[in-house]
C-alpha cells in the first residue's frame, strides 16, 4: 500500500512540474490509462514514438558475435513498428559502439540520456561497460533493462530499483552444469577455466555450491584476463592437472583460443562451456579464422553447454519460425545464430513489458508494471523472474550438447535455481507466439 | 632582500602577468560558457579539459623535450587508481586532496621512469613507453582484491556544494573542476617554459651535443620534463576516473596512449594550445559520428566500422592539410595575414610571407 502511494506523490509531482513548465494540454490526459489518447507521458515517449538507447561492443576483442545483438533486436523493433508499433508508437532504437571501454561506455551513456533523451536504456552489453554507469542510470531515473550480462549484480533493488537484467545470471548457470557433470559425468576429475572477472568468478561459486569446493584443487582451476590472448600456460597447466571434465566460463573468442590451444597440446576432455561463449555459428566462425582454416567446427563435437532460449536449429519450434522469418527479412545480412535470436528475445520481453505499462506510462509506472506483472517467458524455456524483490530475468537453463557436425540436441529437464536457492525441475509448458509475432 | 624582490618582479613581469590575465579571461569565459549549455556539453567540455592537461604535458615532453613517450595512458591509469583508491568504500575526500595525491604519485613514479628514459633514445624510448602502457594494466588484474580487477573500482561523483543549490548540475560541477585544473596546469606549464627550464626542454630536443657545451645539464632535463609530464597525466587520469565514474583496466589501453599522440599531432606539436586543439578533435570527433551504426541502413559489418574509418580520414586529412597542426596553420595563417596587411616583426618583408613567423613548434 505504502509503495501504492509513493508512485502516486511521484506522478502528482511529475504533472506538476509539466504544467509548471506551460504544457497544460499534456497534463491534462497524462496518466496509464490503456485506452485513450497518446501523450509525451516522459522523456523519450511522444504521441507517435519511443526512443531507447544502449552501448554495445561493435567493435573490438568482444565484438565476434556480440555485435549482433544490437542489430537484431533492431529488426524486431522494425518488425513491430511495421505492424502498427506498441499502442501506435513507433520504436526508435539507437546503439553505440563503446568497444567494450568502460570511458566510452560512460560517455556514450551519457549522450543517450541527456542528448537523445531516451525512455529507457535497453540490453546494454557487458560486466565491466555496465558497472561503469549503473549507478549514474539509477540516479537519472532512467529504466535500465536488459542487461545484456549475466552478473548477479543486476539483481540489486535496494540501490539499482531502476535496473533489471535478462538471462540468468551465471551463478544459477554454474549449479545447473555442475549438477549434470555430477549426474552424467560422475567420477571424473573436473578443472575449471574462467574470466577473471565477475562473469568468469560468479560461475565458479555455481559449480563450487553444487561439485564441492574441495574436488576441484587449485591446479585445475585456470583463469585469464580478456586482454591476453596467450592461454597455452593455463591449458597446459590443466592438462597436466589431469583434469578430464573442462568447465569453461569463457567468452567466444576465449572459448575458440582454448579448444586449439587444447587441440594444439593433443588434450581432449569433455568442454562443459557456459551458454555466452558456445554459440555453435560464432565459434565455428572464429576457429577457422584463428587456425587460419585448419581447423573448423569438428572441434566442437561432443560439448555440453546450457540454453534457456530455444535451439537456433529448431526449425519446428513456432518461436524459431517466427524469429528465423524475421531475421530473413529484416537482417539477413547477419548469420542466422544465438547472438540474432538473443537480441530478438529481448526485444520482444522489451514490448512485452511496454505493453505491460499501459498506453501512457512514466518512466516510475514502467518499472512498477514490469515488478508487478507477470510477463510470460515469450521464447524463454525458464520463466521470467521479475517482482519487486527480484530483478533478475530468467530463472533456469536447460542442458544441452553439441555433436561433430555442429547439430544441437537438448538432454533433460529445464532447471530453475536461485543463487543460493536448490536446483529444481521446472513442470511449466513452453508458451506459444501469438499469431501475429507481437505480444 | 634586492635579489629576492628582482626574482619576483622576474617571476610576475610581464610573462607571468600576461599568462595570469589569459588565464583569468579563459575562467571567466569557461564559466558563462558551462552555465548557459546542457548538462552534456558540460560532460564532454569537462573530458577536453582533461586530455588538455594530459596532452599538454605530453605536448611538453614529446613536442618540446623530444622524447616520445607511448606510455602516458599507463601514467593516467596510475593517477586514476590513485584517485579511486582514495575514494574505495564510498570515502569523502576533497577533490583538492585527491587530484593532488594523483599528482603526487605519478610524480614519484614519473621520477623513477624518467631516470631510466633519459638514457634511452628515439625508438629505444617509445619501446620502453610502450611497456608501461601494456604492463600497468595487468597489474590491475593480477591483484584484483587491491584494483577490482577487469571490472575495476567505481568512483562516487564529487557532488556540488550546497551554495550552488540543490538543482546544480554534478556535470557541471565537474566541469568547473576539470576547467580549473587544466587552467591552473596551463599557466604553470606556460610559465615553465617561458623560463629557464623551457629553453633547456628546447636546446636538449634540438641538439644534445650543443646543449651539453652550453653547460645544461642533458639528463636532469631530461627526468625533469618527464616528471612534469608525468605529473599532468596523473592528475588528467583522476579528473578522468571522477568522469568515467570506474576506474578499469579496458580504460587504459595501448589505445588511450595513441589517442594523446594524435591529440599532440593533430593539434600543434610544441605548443600548449595545441593540446587544447587537440583535445576538441579527439572529443567531439567521435562523437559525430557514434551514431551511425543505428541510424544507417547497412549492413552492419560497414556501419559498425565506418565511425572508425572516418575517424582515420579526417586525421589523415588533417595532416594533409596542416602537416604542423591546427596550432602550426593557424599561425599561418596570422603569418600570411602580417605579410599581406603589414605589421611585420622580425623584420620581414612586405607582401612576403614568412612561414617561420613565428617557427610552429616554439
Amino acid at each position: 500500500m505504502k509503495s501504492v502511494m509513493g508512485g502516486n506523490a511521484l506522478r502528482i509531482r511529475a504533472i506538476a512540474i509539466v504544467c509548471l513548465a506551460g504544457l497544460l494540454a499534456a497534463c491534462g490526459t497524462s496518466g496509464d490509462s490503456s485506452s485513450g489518447t497518446n501523450t509525451a507521458s516522459a522523456p523519450g515517449i511522444t504521441a507517435t514514438t519511443i526512443t531507447i538507447g544502449s552501448t554495445q561492443p561493435l567493435t573490438g576483442r568482444a565484438a565476434p558475435g556480440y555485435s549482433e545483438i544490437s542489430p537484431s533486436s533492431n529488426a524486431y523493433f522494425n518488425y513491430v513498428n511495421d505492424h502498427g508499433g506498441i499502442n501506435g508508437r513507433k520504436i526508435t532504437y539507437y546503439y553505440y559502439d563503446d568497444g567494450y571501454n568502460p570511458t566510452n561506455t560512460a560517455s556514450l551513456t551519457r549522450k543517450l540520456i541527456l542528448e537523445d533523451k531516451v525512455f529507457a536504456m535497453f540490453s546494454a552489453l557487458g560486466t565491466p561497460t555496465h558497472l561503469a554507469v549503473v549507478d549514474y542510470i539509477n540516479s537519472q531515473k532512467v529504466p535500465d533493462l536488459f542487461v545484456s550480462s549475466g552478473c548477479n549484480c543486476w539483481n540489486d533493488v535496494s540501490n539499482h530499483p531502476y535496473t533489471f537484467g535478462w538471462q540468468p545470471d551465471y551463478t544459477i548457470e554454474g549449479k545447473i552444469l555442475g549438477q549434470y557433470i555430477q549426474k552424467s559425468l560422475g567420477g571424473k576429475k573436473v578443472g575449471y577455466f574462467y574470466q577473471n572477472d565477475e562473469f568468469g568468478t560468479d560461475g565458479v561459486k555455481g559449480l563450487d555450491a553444487q561439485l564441492g569446493a574441495s574436488s576441484v584443487p587449485d591446479a585445475s582451476r585456470q583463469n585469464y584476463v580478456p586482454t591476453n590472448t596467450n592461454i597455452g600456460p593455463q591449458i597446459a597447466a590443466l592438462k597436466a592437472s589431469g583434469a578430464e571434465v573442462v568447465v569453461s566460463f569463457s567468452i567466444p573468442a576465449f572459448t575458440a583460443l582454448a579448444l586449439l590451444g587444447a587441440a594444439k597440446l593433443g588434450y581432449h576432455p569433455i568442454w562443459v562451456v557456459s551458454n555466452v561463449g558456445s554459440d555453435v555459428t560464432t565459434l565455428t566462425g572464429l576457429l577457422k579464422n584463428f587456425s587460419k582454416g585448419a581447423v573448423g567446427g569438428a572441434l566442437l563435437g561432443g560439448m555440453v553447454t546450457d540454453a534457456y532460449l530455444p535451439l537456433t536449429g529448431d526449425s519446428a519450434n513456432p518461436w524459431i519460425s517466427l524469429f528465423k522469418g524475421i531475421h530473413d527479412k529484416y537482417v539477413s545480412n547477419l548469420p542466422w545464430d544465438g547472438n540474432v535470436l538473443y537480441g530478438m528475445a529481448q526485444a520482444y520481453t522489451f514490448v512485452q513489458a511496454m505493453k505491460a505499462a499501459g498506453r501512457n506510462p512514466t518512466r516510475a509506472s514502467f518499472v512498477k508494471a514490469l515488478e508487478t506483472t507477470k510477463l510470460s517467458g515469450g521464447p524463454g524455456l525458464a520463466p521470467l523472474g521479475f517482482s519487486s524483490s527480484n530483478h533478475l530475468g530468467f530463472l533456469g537453463v536447460q542442458i544441452y550438447t553439441i555433436a561433430a557436425d555442429g547439430t544441437q540436441t537438448t538432454t533433460g529437464p529445464v532447471y530453475t535455481s536461485s543463487d543460493s536457492g536448490p536446483i529444481s525441475q521446472y513442470s511449466g509448458s513452453a508458451s506459444t507466439p501469438p499469431a501475429n509475432g507481437i505480444p | 632582500m634586492v635579489a629576492v624582490q628582482s626574482r619576483l618582479d622576474r617571476l610576475v613581469r610581464p610573462t607571468f602577468g600576461r599568462h595570469l590575465l589569459f588565464a583569468l579571461a579563459a575562467a571567466v569565459v569557461l564559466l558563462l560558457l558551462s552555465s548557459q549549455i546542457g548538462a552534456y556539453d558540460d560532460y564532454n567540455l569537462t573530458a577536453v579539459a582533461i586530455f588538455a592537461v594530459a596532452a599538454a604535458g605530453l605536448n611538453l615532453l614529446t613536442g618540446l623535450n623530444g622524447q616520445l613517450s607511448l606510455g602516458h595512458g599507463a601514467l593516467m591509469a596510475i593517477g586514476a587508481y590513485t584517485a579511486s583508491l582514495l575514494l574505495k568504500d564510498h570515502r569523502q575526500l576533497p577533490v583538492i586532496v585527491v587530484l593532488l595525491a594523483a599528482v603526487l604519485s605519478t610524480g614519484v613514479i614519473g621520477i623513477g621512469f624518467g631516470y631510466a628514459a633519459a638514457r634511452l633514445r628515439g625508438p629505444y624510448l617509445a619501446g620502453a613507453t610502450l611497456t608501461l602502457a601494456v604492463a600497468i594494466p595487468q597489474v590491475a588484474t593480477r591483484y584484483k582484491s587491491i584494483f577490482g580487477g577487469e571490472s575495476g573500482l567505481t568512483v562516487a561523483p564529487s557532488s556540488p556544494p550546497d551554495w550552488l543549490g540543490a538543482d546544480f548540475p554534478p556535470e557541471r560541477w565537474l566541469a568547473w573542476i576539470a576547467f580549473a585544473a587544466a587552467i591552473v596546469t596551463m599557466v604553470l606549464l606556460a610559465n615553465l617554459l617561458r623560463g629557464a627550464p623551457g629553453r633547456a626542454f628546447k636546446a636538449v630536443r634540438d641538439n644534445e651535443a650543443a646543449a651539453a657545451l652550453a653547460g645544461i645539464n642533458v639528463a636532469r632535463t631530461q627526468v625533469l620534463a618527464f616528471v612534469v609530464s608525468a605529473a599532468c597525466a596523473g592528475l588528467a587520469g583522476a579528473l578522468l576516473a571522477y568522469w568515467t565514474g570506474v576506474t578499469a583496466p579496458a580504460g587504459f589501453t595501448l589505445a588511450l596512449s595513441l589517442q594523446l599522440i594524435t591529440a599532440i599531432v593533430i593539434g600543434g606539436l610544441g605548443s600548449l594550445a595545441g593540446a587544447v586543439w587537440g583535445s576538441l578533435v579527439l572529443v567531439f570527433v567521435p562523437l559525430l559520428t557514434s551514431g551511425m551504426a543505428s541510424r544507417l541502413s547497412l549492413p552492419s559489418s560497414v556501419a559498425d566500422n565506418l565511425p572508425l574509418a572516418i575517424y582515420g580520414c579526417i586525421l589523415v586529412i588533417a595532416m594533409l592539410v596542416a602537416p604542423h597542426g591546427i596550432q602550426g596553420a593557424l599561425r599561418r595563417i596570422l603569418a600570411y595575414g602580417r605579410a599581406r596587411w603589414g605589421n611585420t616583426p622580425g623584420g620581414g618583408q612586405k607582401g612576403v610571407v614568412d612561414w617561420d613567423d613565428p617557427a610552429p613548434d616554439t
